[in-house]
């Protein structure tokens, strides 16, 4: 398995690796994927009114998929929540030369950016079917 | 980046000099035909091809005459199983065989499916292993064939051939063994072991690529088997095709090489395998042995590492040629079948990496690998939303995780 440069860099340095207190009012935590299927992921957001002021992530799975998560985390800080739920997979499949085969990993990370805003989200009481 | 360190003998091994040095005059100044009877060239040849099938013979207690040449394993396989099926398909239709065995036994026996035979595949133990008890419970009538494996290529799990091969020739059912990481490792002797067919491997012995051989019992009883390749007639007809003798050469050496030093390679590879899972269990929790504690190839440590994902384990130790489940299948993200049909989980089985030693390992390569499989464990498990559940005290079984 060939991976590219950014996969590579990111396996090798991760970004935002850790753990937020889950607990928190604004913490939101989206835990997607199984371990039967060789991934699962971790990701946290802190937010301060509308915007994302910290990302934390951790995950079990392939270079790529601990890539993908690692880029979300970039991406994410400094966001708005709507914008943020605008993030596509296809845009991490772009900005890490994802093959084929590990296109899920990116959809994986997508699932996870969606999970912890709408974890935020209902904890602030909100119905996250409106978001 | 430090030089690689080779761990990967279970997929395949160096020429060892001594072997590649006798080859070397049958690519050049002796080139003839061993199937030319009429001139000294021929002659040459054959007599270089008898030798290399007198070692082959010796080091399995077979005679010479019951050693067919084939291009290897796959081979091998294919003319034992389609060659019996052929043959003696008139007797019965009921074939067994392990799901632990190599994909070109059970993708053989899938075709043989489709030509109107019955497969019984059995489940291992949760070691690997299948006893003689439940073969014969598996027996019909009309089975003609049994096909285990001597020890499995993933986790090193040896199997009682001496056992199963007595059920075998008491019922009067031809016993056919891939004995591929088997031989030239551990003592194989088909007369004592009751095996009437085995199937070699040059390159799994410190031999070359592309030639192996099959064995074929002559006598109590003597085995047919209908030919996969037409032509010359070569080896009693049951594989035609001019023989290579260079690789025969050196096939006949790496036999005689193994039957010489097999006590020393396996003291040799014990010894590594020992100071290596010393380290690593010594070091790491949550850390499982996959296969037998003890009837295991000498060479052969499967280990999966809890909450680390295998693809990105190997990631981490790029520096160590490795296999994740085995080198046929790591190319799909499917979880070792091997390992799927021990009962190991799904996730122990995503976890597992093969860690192969062999005659030219040093423990200078053990040590730095056990240091970095170490080392990139413990960062993964830093990255491992499980390992940290699993801290905080969560049963991951009891989770909905949502399968994707």
């Amino acid at each position: 398995m060939a991976y590219s440069d950014k996969v590579l860099e990111h396996y090798n340095n991760p970004r935002n690796v850790g753990s937020l207190d889950k607990s928190a009012d604004d913490v939101g935590t989206g835990v997607v994927g199984a371990p039967e299927c060789g991934d699962v992921m971790k990701l946290q957001i802190q937010v301060e009114g509308d915007t994302i002021v910290d990302a934390k992530f951790k995950t079990f799975g392939c270079g790529s998929a601990i890539a993908s998560s690692s880029l979300a985390t970039e991406w994410l800080k400094g966001r708005s929540l709507d914008d943020a739920m605008t993030i596509n997979n296809t845009e991490i499949v772009q900005e890490l030369s994802l093959p084929p085969v590990k296109i899920h990993c990116s959809v994986l990370a997508e699932d996870a950016i969606k999970a912890a805003i709408n974890d935020f989200k209902s904890k602030q009481g909100a119905d996250p079917s409106q978001a | 980046m430090n030089a690689p360190i080779y761990l990967d003998y279970q997929a395949t091994t160096p020429v060892d000099p001594r072997v590649l040095e006798e080859m070397l005059p049958y690519f050049g100044e002796i080139y003839g035909n061993a199937a030319s009877r009429s001139h000294a060239f021929g002659w040459q040849a054959e007599e270089a091809v008898g030798q290399g099938r007198e070692r082959i013979a010796h080091l399995i207690g077979a005679s010479s005459k019951e050693i067919i040449f084939t291009s290897g394993s796959t081979e091998g396989i294919n003319l034992a199983m389609k060659g019996v099926a052929q043959m003696y398909g008139s007797k019965g239709k009921h074939i067994i065989t392990s799901q632990a065995e190599h994909k070109a036994v059970l993708d053989t026996a899938k075709r043989l499916e489709k030509d109107g035979f019955e497969v019984t595949y059995l489940a291992p133990d949760s070691k690997g292993r299948h006893s003689a008890d439940q073969v014969a419970e598996a027996m019909r009538e009309d089975t003609i064939l049994v096909t285990i494996m001597w020890a499995n290529n993933e986790i090193g799990s040896i199997n009682p051939i001496r056992e199963i091969g007595a059920l075998c020739k008491e019922r009067g059912v031809l016993f056919f063994t891939d004995g591929t990481q088997a031989v030239g490792k551990v003592p194989v002797d088909v007369e004592a072991d009751n095996v009437d067919l085995l199937c070699l491997s040059g390159h799994k012995i410190y031999g070359p690529k592309g030639v192996g051989a099959l064995y074929v019992r002559r006598r109590n009883p003597r085995v047919r088997l209908v030919a996969q390749m037409d032509g010359g007639g070569h080896e009693r007809g049951m594989r035609s095709g001019t023989l290579n003798v260079p690789a025969i050469v050196g096939l006949g050496k790496a036999c005689e090489v193994c039957e010489a030093d097999m006590d020393t390679d396996r003291e040799h590879a014990l010894s590594l395998r020992t100071r290596f899972e010393e380290k690593v269990f010594g070091a790491l929790d949550h850390v499982h042995l996959n296969g037998h504690p003890d009837h295991r190839l000498p060479a052969c440590s499967n280990i999966s590492f809890s909450y680390v994902e295998g693809e990105s384990m190997i990631m981490g130790i790029s520096n160590l040629a490795v296999s994740s489940g085995s080198a046929c299948t790591s190319a799909s993200l499917e979880p070792s079948h091997v390992l799927m049909s021990m009962g190991v989980g799904d996730e122990l089985a995503h976890s597992s990496i093969r860690f192969g030693f062999g005659r030219f390992t040093t423990e200078e390569d053990v040590d730095a690998a056990a240091e970095q499989v170490i080392a990139a464990v413990k960062r993964l498990r830093e990255l491992s939303p499980l390992y940290e559940m699993v801290l905080e005290g969560v049963d991951l079984s009891k989770i909905q995780w949502d399968a994707h």
